[in-house]
């Protein structure tokens, strides 16, 4: 059986949820920056499925390449956030560091 | 009003003299320097600097007044405008700074220079030693000014300008000893009073220029004329009215618009055209104003009705006179100038001045006669009881005004100028003669003089004074404290005697003629809706009473029990500045009297008639009237008469004082009541303080609160209420900021979601 | 708070900016024929005798383009036209150009202007627009042109100047470091006092014969480019017989003010700051004539009031300062609101005249307008259609009434002037009740009267209502006062009732009135706070109670202080009475049962003056003033009082000065209004 566009979405889809979930549940800083890559690689598979399957233009490879630069600024902020959330109140819990609660 | 009295007035020939306004400019620069350099000056050169440059000034402005009397005297039948400047020029409104001299104008002019200079004379001795000296002729000036702009204004606005500006010199003048609140509050008083009057002046002046400016048309509702032009209409050649309009070039223009000129006015009120169709003459503005009613009253008797109301109010009759006799609290000179011979006869200038439009309401006629009957009466019987030597002068002058008014009222216009030009002289003479009486028992602690500390508590309830009190031995005011000055001060004693003589009404001097003309008249004239003869009675008794309160005042001042040592040693004549003045004012009572000799002794009519004869309308209805000659003979008689009981009334109560001392008290006992009513002067003063006083003071803390309270609540709560609600939705928005980040997380995913589906459905 | 005010700053600095570069030139181009012209602007000078310029017009598109219509506007010629109907056009064409142009060509088109004969010194605007179509373009493209005559380089300007002296004032203020205090007050002596010194030459050229009928409706003076083009602002200063009396009292009253201001002691340098561009604001209100830039101005003089009274107010300034502005701030919203109306349904169908487009001063046609004569003349808003279910002219007329009832201030909507009064210095109070309040009825006359006549008559009554409710509210509540300055406050109240009734009787001597009340009251309430101000630096306190026999102490502060009063109470003689007295005669035949009542009103206010001038003046003379009162008052007191009385007493007796200004433009306004009003 050769492989279409649909087994690309339900694995990208997998991703998504897997990633949505750990972003919504963990209490951990940086648990929840991995939950966030997740998000990004589902996003990037879909890309790359479209381009491929649908369109045939070489668009959706670039876009993908374009998510993976993104991503790597995106940890690298996201990490030094939550370095110095770490240094400042040294726990890395979400849960507790809630001093812009309005 | 009845056909055949035509209105007969002779409007004079204008004459064009342009420096005869110096006549006002002279107080004014006086006023100007005494009240600006006045204090460096008395600092610099003493106190004499001071009158010099204020009797300077009076003197020359007597001077010119003079001339203009001279003009109008020599050439027969002139009237002098001197034209200044002009000061409002929009539309029909033209007023310029013009002063008018007219027979009546002059004499009234020539009575305020001339005593005011006598008066400022006699105040270089009154107030020789009160350190406010430069002050005191600031003001005399400015009044002086002011009252020559009220009677020479040849225009309503310029009389408003004197008239106002007189009541403002009354207030400085009455409060000038100002650290005493009381007499602050007297000078309150006057201004606010004479404002209730102006009140009632101006809007009669409004009700004119309305019945005058416009009128309404068919459909009923008012044409405004203010936009629309007006030519002259030419005044008709073959009008039949037989006067001076159709003199020579006939095309004495008449304009159509209001104006403010007391002779365009006169002019539209005299304008008599035949109509072309029925050949009947009419009046076209006369009528215009008799016809018109305003709510059912007629436009032209609430008009007088109104300027009347005015009158009152500075010239103190019935209703507005609370204020003269509480004017006494200002220096005596004061007292003499404008509160007897020049301020309180401005109401009855002003009316002799719009005689031509009284006329035509007889109905007014006889509210000013009965009024000022009444008031003669009424003040008479107050005077006879008071203590206070300047407060019977005080009512006298109110009582003599009534007099005056009474003269008005009944048409006899030059009887009532005269009666105020012997008024004039008399009464200041007699103010004059309390002034140096007073100045001379100044040694008791002084009432008048300003450096004493009473109670300073701001009420203006009049105190209530009871008869028995003893009086303040420490008041050189009260009678009771003199008694025997005649022998020290003989001068002021003969010319006190001699003025009373004039007010009681003796034929040896001019008082005599001049009431008597008014009673006369009041009796023989047939206008009033009250007949002649209950005018010439309530005026007889008021005649009676004055007579009584006159000698009363004479006897307790100067005869009496012999003068305690303490005044014999004290008590001294007046210097001779005053005692001049006094003899002067004197003879002045006496000689008048030649001016209004009857025409019963002379034959013909009274020079001081012919001289008013030409401005003033008849108001005078020939038929059915007692006019007999015999009549007016024992009128004479019965006034003489009147007069000589009332004195020997007084000379029996006062002459003596051992004898009259217990006549005197079981007299008091026999009419205690009507004695106290009359000394605390009918409680009209507390009924005016219970209503109008207390009134206005509810009704002003009632708009305060309401401003503080209601309106502040209301848009300071409301505001704050407003803010409120803005809290309370501020606090709802405020939960969604929980600060765990994945609730954001789920914000975010929840908004693309909704997002999508939105953009979805919309295209 | 500095930081608040430092911002504000750089508004009010930027609004300045943008008001100085203005201008610019032709319009843009389609590509097809390039028509453009040599010079944008043809000024004829002086324009004293007859003279004509021409301009060249080059075509460097590539297609020739046909000149369908060649249209010559002058501003105001319609009123012109109708005050004397042979009266012909000042600018006309005498050599036209050819009916089209090819590519590359040039061809010019002479101008001619011709005075009319009468009035030299006059001001001619007006444009040529050339309407051009391309072969291919179907849609036509306008160019145009500006024109200008009369006046010299000192009249065409004296209004910028006048707004350009407190602004370069102001700059050099940030130059000055802030201690040097006596430096920055100089600076600001000199700034206003420049400000005074243009006002009195406004006032000797100024020609009181010019009105509609002569042409430019009425203006003189008027300095007219457009300034923001896209949204067809304009930069338009302008001063008629309205306004004259207005700007020259806010000159007086400002140098006045900041002579008063010297004992100011905290922050002085940002204080002077604040005085300048207040005074900026209220200049510019009365000479701008453009809705917008009006707009602008009543904004920038809102604001350095909030401060002058936030900072340098008294006890309970903070409270005071945000009410005066909360007030102030919700009128102008009203205005903007009516503001963006009238701008929508300028134009179009309630545009009067068809022959006369609607165009920016250089010509290029717009469909709406700002500019306020504009809209005054070539509109008649009763065609607009409904709003809100509401007749157009009604709404927009309670939306400006509202606006400017809240500055007047009419009763329900006064809670904030005592506040303000009681709180702000004595110069910010000297401005405030000098100037700030104759703003309320200067719009009133403005845009209100000017613009909606056919509401204003209608609403009349209701003005006159409120007219007389203010005299006697006034006039009960300061009785009452204990604090001077309330009194003094709600005297103010009082006086303005008067303004209203004058103004709702809708008669020559009505309007007359109540302009003249306007300008009285200025000066008579400036001396009255000045005195006030005088005691309260003496004894730091404006409690009635508290004072008694001053006159014996200081007489000539007494002097001074009854002849304002006295003035204040409308004496004759000064000039409040001569205001009072054309309001009475020019409301009476319209509204006879409220002037009875008003006059009513004169007696009380006679009560509540004397009343509280012997409370301060006679009496007995307390001895704990002694240290307050041991000198009188001093030179620079004298120099601020003695003018402002010379200049009362010169009105009271000579009113004929300013009568003369103001009779013509009131005569102007009034033709909107001969119908007759039905009073009772």
């Amino acid at each position: 059986m050769n492989i279409g566009i649909e087994h690309y979405l339900i694995v990208s889809s997998f991703l998504f949820v897997i990633g949505m979930y750990t972003v919504a549940t963990r209490r951990h800083a940086v648990a929840i920056l991995m939950g966030v890559e997740l998000l990004l690689n589902s996003a990037s598979i879909n890309f790359v499925a479209f381009s491929h399957f649908v369109e045939g233009g070489i668009s959706g490879y670039v876009f993908s390449l374009f998510i993976i630069v993104l991503a790597a600024a995106e940890a690298a902020v996201a990490l030094a956030i939550v370095l110095s959330l770490f240094r400042n109140t040294n726990t890395v819990d979400v849960t507790e560091s809630v001093t812009l609660q309005g | 009003m009845s056909a055949d009295a035509l209105y007969t007035v002779a409007i004079p020939k204008l004459v064009e003299l342009d420096n005869l306004w110096l006549i006002v400019l002279f107080p004014f620069l006086g006023a100007v320097i005494n009240g600006l350099l006045g204090r460096q000056l008395q600092a610099k050169f003493g106190k004499s600097i001071i009158h010099y440059i204020a009797i300077g000034m009076m003197l020359c402005s007597f001077a010119v007044a003079i001339i203009a009397f001279a003009q109008i005297l020599t050439a027969d039948d002139i009237a002098i405008v001197s034209q200044a400047f002009p000061m409002i020029d929009i539309g029909w409104l033209s007023v310029n700074f013009a002063l008018y001299f007219d027979p009546l104008s002059v004499v009234l002019a020539l009575i305020i220079t001339g005593i005011g200079t006598l008066i400022h004379v006699y105040s270089t001795g009154y107030m020789k030693d009160d350190p406010a000296y430069w002050r005191f002729f600031c003001y005399l000036n400015l009044f002086i000014f002011s009252m020559l702009l009220l009677v020479l204004g040849d225009s309503f606005v310029l009389m408003f300008f004197g008239w106002e500006g007189v009541g403002l010199c009354s207030y400085l003048l009455i409060g000038f000893w100002y650290k005493d609140m009381k007499k602050a509050t007297a000078g309150f008083k006057a201004f606010v009073v004479n404002r209730i009057g102006d009140f009632a002046f101006i809007t009669g002046l409004f009700f004119l220029f309305w019945g005058l400016g416009g009128h309404w048309n068919q459909n009923n509702n008012y044409d405004v004329h203010s936009n629309r032009s007006y030519e002259a209409i030419p005044v008709a050649s073959d009008a039949t009215s037989v006067d001076r309009l159709t003199s020579q070039d006939n095309k004495e223009l008449v304009s159509q618009m209001p104006s403010v000129v007391f002779r365009d006015i006169e002019k539209q009120m005299t304008l008599s055209v035949r109509s072309a169709e029925t050949g009947a003459i009419q009046k076209p503005f006369a009528d215009a104003l008799t016809e018109q009613t305003v709510g059912g009253i007629p436009l032209v008797f609430l008009i007088c009705f109104l300027f009347f109301l005015g009158a009152c109010g500075k010239s103190a009759q019935i209703p507005l006179y609370v204020w003269l006799p509480d004017a006494m609290a200002g220096p005596t000179p004061v007292s003499a100038l404008i509160h007897a011979a020049t301020m309180v006869t401005a109401g009855i200038y002003m009316i002799v001045r719009l005689n031509f439009l009284f006329v035509l309401s007889p109905g007014v006629m006889t509210v000013i006669a009965l009024v000022g009957a009444c008031t003669a009466l009424f003040a008479a019987t107050i005077g006879m009881v008071q203590h206070d030597l300047k407060k019977v002068l005080a009512y006298s002058t109110i009582s003599q005004l009534g007099f005056m008014f009474l003269g008005v009222g009944v048409g006899a216009w030059w009887a009532a100028v005269f009666h105020l030009l012997t008024h004039a002289c008399f009464k200041a003479c007699l103010f004059l003669g309390a002034g140096s009486v007073i100045h001379s028992m100044g040694f008791l602690k002084s009432h008048d003089k300003s450096d004493d500390t009473e109670d300073n508590s701001i009420q203006t309830e009049p105190t209530h004074a009871s008869v028995e009190e003893k009086p303040s031995p420490t008041d050189p005011q009260d009678m009771r404290n003199m008694g025997g000055l005649g022998v020290i001060m003989s001068h002021t004693r003969r010319t006190y005697l001699i003025a009373c003589l004039a007010i009681a009404g003796f034929p040896v001097a001019a008082g005599f003629y001049s009431k008597d003309e008014i009673l006369w008249k009041a009796m023989s004239n047939g206008q009033t809706f009250i007949p002649g003869w209950i005018l010439w009675s309530i005026g007889f008794v008021a005649a009676g009473c004055t007579s009584f309160y006159m000698f009363r005042s004479y006897y307790m001042v100067f005869y009496g029990a012999p003068p305690s040592e303490q005044c014999q040693k004290h008590a001294h004549e007046s210097p001779r500045s005053m005692i001049h003045v006094l003899w002067v004012l004197a003879g002045a009572s006496i000689v008048t009297a030649v001016l209004g000799l009857p025409h019963l002794i002379t034959g013909v009519d009274a020079i001081f008639a012919q001289w008013l004869a030409p401005m003033t309308a008849p108001f005078v209805s020939t038929t059915g009237v007692a006019s007999a000659a015999w009549l007016e003979g024992i009128l004479i008689v019965a006034s003489i008469g009147i007069a000589v009981i009332g004195w020997l009334i007084a000379k029996h109560f006062y002459h003596s004082t051992h004898a009259s001392m217990e006549k005197r008290q079981q007299w008091y006992q026999q009419f205690r009541l009507v004695h106290h009513t009359l000394y605390n002067k009918y409680w009209i003063d507390e009924l005016y303080q219970m209503t109008w006083v207390r009134g206005f003071k509810s009704l002003s803390h009632g708009v305060a609160t309401v401003d503080k309270f209601v309106v502040g609540l209301v848009i300071n709560g409301g505001s704050k209420k407003l803010g409120q609600a803005f809290h309370k939705f501020a606090q709802v928005l405020r939960l969604h900021q929980t600060g765990y980040v994945n609730n954001y997380a789920y914000g975010i995913a929840i908004g693309t979601v909704v997002l999508v589906l939105v953009a979805q459905a919309w295209f | 708070m500095m930081k608040a005010f430092v911002n504000t700053l750089f508004y009010g600095l930027s609004v300045a900016v943008i008001a100085v570069m203005g201008g610019s030139t032709a319009a843009a181009q389609s590509q097809g024929s390039q028509v453009v012209l040599s010079s944008g602007h043809v000024d004829f000078g002086q324009g004293q005798d007859t003279q004509s310029q021409s301009i060249k017009v080059i075509n460097n598109g590539d297609s020739s383009a046909k000149i369908v219509q060649v249209t010559i506007i002058e501003e105001g010629f319609n009123e012109r036209r109708r005050h004397n109907n042979k009266a012909t056009p000042v600018f006309s064409i005498t050599k036209n150009i050819p009916k089209t142009i090819n590519a590359g060509e040039t061809s010019d088109i002479v101008v001619q202007f011709s005075q009319p004969q009468g009035h030299s010194s006059q001001q001619f605007f007006g444009a040529v627009q050339l309407k051009i179509i391309d072969e291919d373009a179907s849609d036509p493209y306008f160019i145009s042109f500006g024109l200008q005559s009369g006046g010299s380089w000192f009249e065409r300007n004296i209004l910028v100047l006048m707004l350009l002296a407190p602004a370069i004032g102001l700059l050099l203020l940030f130059a000055v470091p802030k201690q040097r205090d006596v430096l920055c007050r100089y600076v600001t002596l000199g700034a206003s006092g420049l400000v005074f010194v243009l006002a009195i030459a406004l006032y000797a050229m100024f020609d009181p014969q010019l009105g509609v009928g002569q042409g430019n409706w009425g203006l003189q003076f008027v300095t007219h480019t457009s300034w923001i083009r896209a949204l067809n602002i304009e930069f338009f200063l302008g001063v008629d017989g309205l306004s004259i009396l207005m700007v020259l009292l806010t000159a007086f009253i400002s140098f006045i003010a900041c002579i008063s201001s010297w004992t100011i002691s905290k922050h002085i340098r940002g204080y002077m700051m604040m005085i300048l561009l207040v005074e900026i604001g209220m200049l510019g209100t009365f000479v701008a004539l453009d809705f917008f830039l009006f707009y602008v101005f009543w904004e920038i003089m809102l604001i350095p009031m909030f401060f002058l009274i936030a900072i340098w107010g008294g006890e309970k300034k903070e409270s005071a300062a945000i009410k005066f502005f909360l007030y102030g701030f919700i009128g102008s919203i009203l205005m903007l609101v009516s503001l963006v109306a009238l701008y929508f349904n300028s134009g179009g169908e309630s545009l009067l005249i068809a022959n006369q487009p609607l165009a920016l001063i250089d010509g290029t046609p717009v469909k709406h307008t700002f500019d306020l004569m504009k809209l005054t003349y070539l509109h008649d808003f009763t065609q607009s259609p409904m709003l809100l279910g509401v007749d157009f002219t009604y709404l927009v007329w309670i939306l400006l009434f509202g606006a400017f009832a809240i500055k007047v201030p009419i009763v329900p909507l006064h809670t904030w002037l005592p506040e303000a009064h009681v709180e702000a210095p004595t110069a910010v109070s000297v401005i405030l009740a000098g100037v700030l309040l104759k703003m309320g009825i200067y719009g009133m006359f403005r845009l209100n009267y000017s613009i909606l006549p056919d509401a204003t008559q209608d609403a009349a009554i209701f003005v006159a209502m409120f007219g007389v409710i203010n005299i006697l509210y006034g006039a009960f509540c300061a009785f009452k006062q204990t604090d001077l300055k309330k009194l003094i406050a709600y005297s103010s109240v009082s006086h303005m009732g008067f303004c209203l009734l004058g103004m709702a009787a809708l008669t020559n001597y009505g309007i007359t009135g109540s302009m003249m009340q306007l300008f009285s009251h200025g000066i008579i309430t400036a001396m009255l706070f000045l005195l006030v101000g005088v005691i309260y630096d003496r004894t730091h306190t404006r409690e009635i109670a508290a004072f008694g026999g001053f006159a014996t102490k200081m007489p000539w502060y007494a002097a001074f202080f009854g002849f304002a009063f006295m003035a204040s109470l409308g004496l004759p003689g000064l000039s409040g009475f001569v205001g009072e007295l054309l309001v009475f005669i020019g409301a009476f035949p319209v509204f006879r049962s409220f002037v009875i009542v008003a006059a009513l009103g004169v007696v009380l206010t006679a009560v509540y003056h004397l009343w509280a001038m012997q409370r301060v003046l006679f009496g007995a003379y307390d001895s704990k003033w002694d240290s307050a009162t041991r000198h009188d008052l001093d030179r620079r007191e004298t120099i601020m009082l003695l003018p402002l009385a010379v200049l009362v007493l010169l009105i009271g007796f000579y009113p004929i000065v300013t009568l003369d200004l103001i009779e013509h433009s009131i005569s102007d306004l009034l033709n909107f209004y001969n119908g007759t009003t039905s009073g009772f």
